[in-house]
């Protein structure tokens, strides 16, 4: 285990020398997740528009995928298989290393308040890029458990008579778009969260690249 | 008006070497592997629209290929689509085509004539008073659109599986095609075609099919998406080989199940 102490400035360090923070399949798994999620809602707002759960919600159709409701539905279920695959590779391996507990854990309600609270006031420190603050683990959770929610509710709708049990689940057929639509704002929500916080603290993506 | 037996269960070689021609044909299959590694590199950095290249489309109809066996493999031919009761019926059902209502077709009833043919013993023309005697099954099913709207009704025919056993089909074979007066076509499998609830239908909520839903007769099947159940349908026919459909082959996945 690397016991360098994270005040060092990475300015200072070679590359080489500098600890490494995400590994190799951790990397690969979170851009394929990216790249997946990406195509699931362009094309999936395409798909949306041609019925909308709200009627007052309409995805503007320049910014969806596919041209038409046929080829959004070719592009939604092809990146379908990317993303389950994928997801089933990144929680598995997360669990299996023992990353998921050490990086997500332990989290409080009280300690996502006070980061909160420090983020706002621009005094959250990213001195260590190794451990998540409390709102960064809170945050990654929650897209997670909601990409899980994604899938579990898609399914229900893509195959609503096979999946019986997961059909009820979702309270139907109807409220399983519901679901779907409402966990696809959670994500997109994340989506625009996320991205700032990297536009903020850019040593995040080289370290998502280099795994450094 | 019968043909051998005999004929029906010998393979059909000219349909098997036609379906493998056509599956080896698909140079998609061979890039599957390479496309997949590679599209994501493509689509990003590329600004032109990704959705009318050849390459790309060629890439997904394969996967919407792949996506019709998964889904023979997931559906179940004893499960059954949830009913409702009389009250839940939506009220008026929505009118749904490829063209607006004032041109959904007229059929005339005493002209009309059923042709049934393909891999079946009894190769034969139907009268819909014929077809009205058959054995009758009602359902209350929700209707599920590829749009992702759904609609209860309520829906009374004879069994397809029943109707397909009747006519001598040869169940063994693969696709069940259909032919209908607004020039719609469209063809189910085999599996489904004999699903219980697979219903050909002659009545809409207690009344005749009117010409909006589909006169003289639409089959309803509550495990596929809508666009999958034909109306006004003219023909029917047992083949081995792949017959596509309207949307379907304009990108609409085949299989169509829910």
């Amino acid at each position: 285990m690397d016991t360098t102490k994270a005040t060092l400035t990475p300015t200072r360090e070679t590359a080489s020398r500098r600890p490494r923070i995400h590994p190799l399949w951790l990397r690969i798994t979170h851009w394929l997740n990216a790249f997946a999620a990406l195509i699931m809602m362009f094309s999936g707002g395409r798909i949306y528009d041609a019925s909308p759960v709200f009627p007052n919600i309409v995805i503007p159709p320049s910014i969806t995928l596919g041209g038409w409701l046929g080829g959004a539905l070719q592009w939604h279920f092809a990146a379908f298989w990317l993303l389950v695959f994928n997801g089933i590779v990144y929680v598995a391996l997360n669990v299996a290393s023992g990353r998921f507990f050490t990086k997500f854990f332990p989290l409080s309600p009280r300690g996502v308040l006070r980061d909160f609270l420090a983020a706002l006031r621009g005094k959250l420190s990213h001195a260590d890029p190794r451990q998540y603050n409390m709102v960064q683990k809170l945050a990654y959770l929650v897209v997670i458990i909601d990409l899980v929610v994604l899938v579990l509710s898609g399914l229900a709708i893509w195959k609503s008579v096979q999946f019986p049990l997961l059909r009820e689940l979702m309270g139907g057929y109807d409220r399983a778009r519901v679901v779907h639509f409402c966990a696809m704002a959670v994500l997109a929500a994340f989506v625009v969260l996320h991205v700032t916080m990297v536009a903020l603290v850019p040593r995040s993506l080289l370290t998502m690249l280099s795994g450094r | 008006m019968k043909t051998p037996g005999r004929k029906i269960v010998e393979l059909d070689r000219a349909a098997i070497v036609a379906d493998a021609r056509r599956e080896l044909d698909m140079p998609s299959r061979r890039l599957f592997g390479k496309r997949a590694l590679t599209l994501g590199g493509l689509s990003l950095l590329t600004g032109c629209s990704i959705t009318d290249d050849a390459s790309v489309n060629r890439f997904l109809v394969a996967v919407s290929r792949l996506n019709d066996r998964a889904q023979a493999f997931l559906f179940d031919p004893n499960r059954l689509a949830p009913t409702y009761s009389e009250s839940q019926i939506t009220r008026p059902f929505p009118f749904n085509a490829f063209y607006g209502i004032d041109d959904v077709p007229t059929v005339d009833g005493n002209a009309y004539r059923l042709k049934v043919g393909g891999l079946v013993t009894g190769q034969r023309v139907w009268t819909l008073p014929e077809l009205y005697a058959l054995p009758h099954a009602e359902q209350i099913t929700r209707h599920i659109c590829v749009e992702g709207w759904s609609a209860i009704g309520r829906w009374g025919g004879t069994p397809f599986a029943g109707f397909l056993r009747r006519v001598g089909a040869d169940t063994t074979a693969k696709y069940v095609g259909f032919r209908c007066a607004d020039d719609y076509y469209e063809s189910i499998d085999m599996p489904t075609a004999l699903h219980p609830q697979t219903l050909l239908t002659f009545d809409y909520d207690g009344e005749r099919l009117p010409p909006k839903y589909g006169y003289p007769m639409k089959l309803r099947m509550p495990t596929k998406l809508g666009y999958k159940n034909p109306k006004h349908i003219v023909e029917i026919y047992v083949t081995n080989t792949y017959p596509g459909g309207y949307w379907v082959d304009q990108g609409y996945n085949w299989f169509g199940g829910s």
